[in-house]
């Protein structure tokens, strides 16, 4: 029995962190298919099981990281993939546009001034304050202004999956609290404060919301590009 | 299957594009949105129908997005001891801007929506536009 060799080369292959992700996501799949909560979102199922795995295993993150490259890798093409629900709903846009860029453009703002805002007068720091300014934004936005704007960039990606979570556990709910109705205005409101979690969640729910999310995630990427820099200024 | 791949073509050289897009012209958005807006063009020119390759491998990834989020989100661990030092602006950071947005489009876009529909005319949106949640 070459029990050591074996054991040093499953210590150093990426396979088992790959299954344990994709079978937390899969646990996910069916925790949400079988309940029905909307605490039970796979993306937040497979990181409670993960994050404890490499906590308990005492894995570095890096080492985690480049296991799963491979899951990583597919956010690209999925984000490109965005654009096929956007084209079968594109007729609805009509009328539609003035106020869908006045909303998501507003909204980004509002997003990055309140975040500096919030964490200011809650004692957080002025790295803190530029790192939080991005979050609503798709996490390679978020890491690249992050960098851009001298926040911490992996801290703002955590951020940006953190508030991602938070729109595809609570967003349908509160948008329902706050009395928005209209399947196009849910969508863009989710895409444009959660991005790609929240697209996945109103798509899940309904597709001409997860289409409409789709395109407040896109559009919150290039507004928040362009206003951040202005209310930066305005602010610091 | 061989559709698959085809579609997975398509997606990877729209992402391409807009990656080199992004790089040659130094604009600060990230390739795969910009990758996203050429495909757009792709599927509005080619008119493709719903059982195209690249929509159907679009969908398959798109009805999976939140796995494509678990390895960066992990990157928390490395954070948990500032998540907890600083905890207070952190929370009320993430959740208050959180929600301030989602009302600030939600809002922006429905009440819009409303005094448009109060006008006679063209402007006037029609009932069968608006989708209400049974």
């Amino acid at each position: 029995m070459r029990l050591h060799e074996t054991w040093s080369w499953l210590r150093s292959s990426p396979l088992p962190w790959l299954l344990l992700t994709v079978g937390a996501y899969e646990a996910g799949r069916r925790l949400r298919a079988r309940t029905g909560h909307p605490l039970a979102q796979p993306v937040l199922v497979a990181l409670v099981v993960v994050c404890l795995a490499i906590e308990v295993s005492g894995t570095p993150y890096a080492d985690y990281r480049s296991a799963t490259q491979l899951i990583a890798f597919f956010l690209g093409p999925a984000t490109v993939a965005l654009a096929i629900p956007l084209h079968r709903h594109a007729h609805r846009l009509r009328g539609l546009v003035a106020r869908m860029l006045l909303g998501l453009v507003g909204g980004a703002v509002v997003s990055t001034t309140s975040a500096i805002l919030l964490v200011r007068w809650t004692g957080g720091g002025e790295a803190l304050q530029r790192t939080m300014a991005p979050k609503a934004t798709t996490t390679p936005v978020a890491i690249a202004l992050a960098q851009r704007f001298d926040g911490v960039p992996a801290l703002a990606a955590v951020f940006a999956i953190l508030v991602g979570t938070l729109g595809a556990v609570a967003g349908p709910t509160v948008l329902g609290l706050l009395g928005v109705h209209d399947r196009r205005a849910r969508g863009l409101a989710l895409g444009a404060v959660s991005h790609g979690i929240g697209t996945s969640r109103a798509l899940h729910d309904h597709p001409v919301e997860g289409a409409f999310a789709g395109l407040g995630m896109g559009l919150t990427a290039l507004a928040t590009c362009v206003v951040l820099p202005v209310v930066l200024a305005l602010v610091m | 299957m061989s559709g698959v791949i085809v579609g997975l073509l398509w997606l990877l050289s729209c992402q391409l594009v807009g990656e080199l897009a992004v790089r040659l012209t130094d604009i600060p958005i990230p390739g795969p949105v910009v990758g996203m807006v050429l495909l757009l063009l792709v599927l509005h020119l080619r008119h493709v129908d719903e059982d195209s390759p690249v929509v159907r491998a679009g969908n398959f990834l798109l009805s999976h997005l939140q796995l494509f989020f678990v390895p960066a989100g992990a990157g928390v661990v490395v954070y948990l001891g500032v998540l907890r030092e600083h905890a207070l602006p952190i929370a009320v950071g993430l959740l208050g801007s959180w929600l301030l947005g989602l009302a600030a489009v939600g809002w922006t876009v429905t009440l819009l929506t409303r005094v448009r529909a109060d006008l006679p005319g063209p402007l006037a949106e029609g009932p069968e536009e608006v989708e209400e949640i049974e």
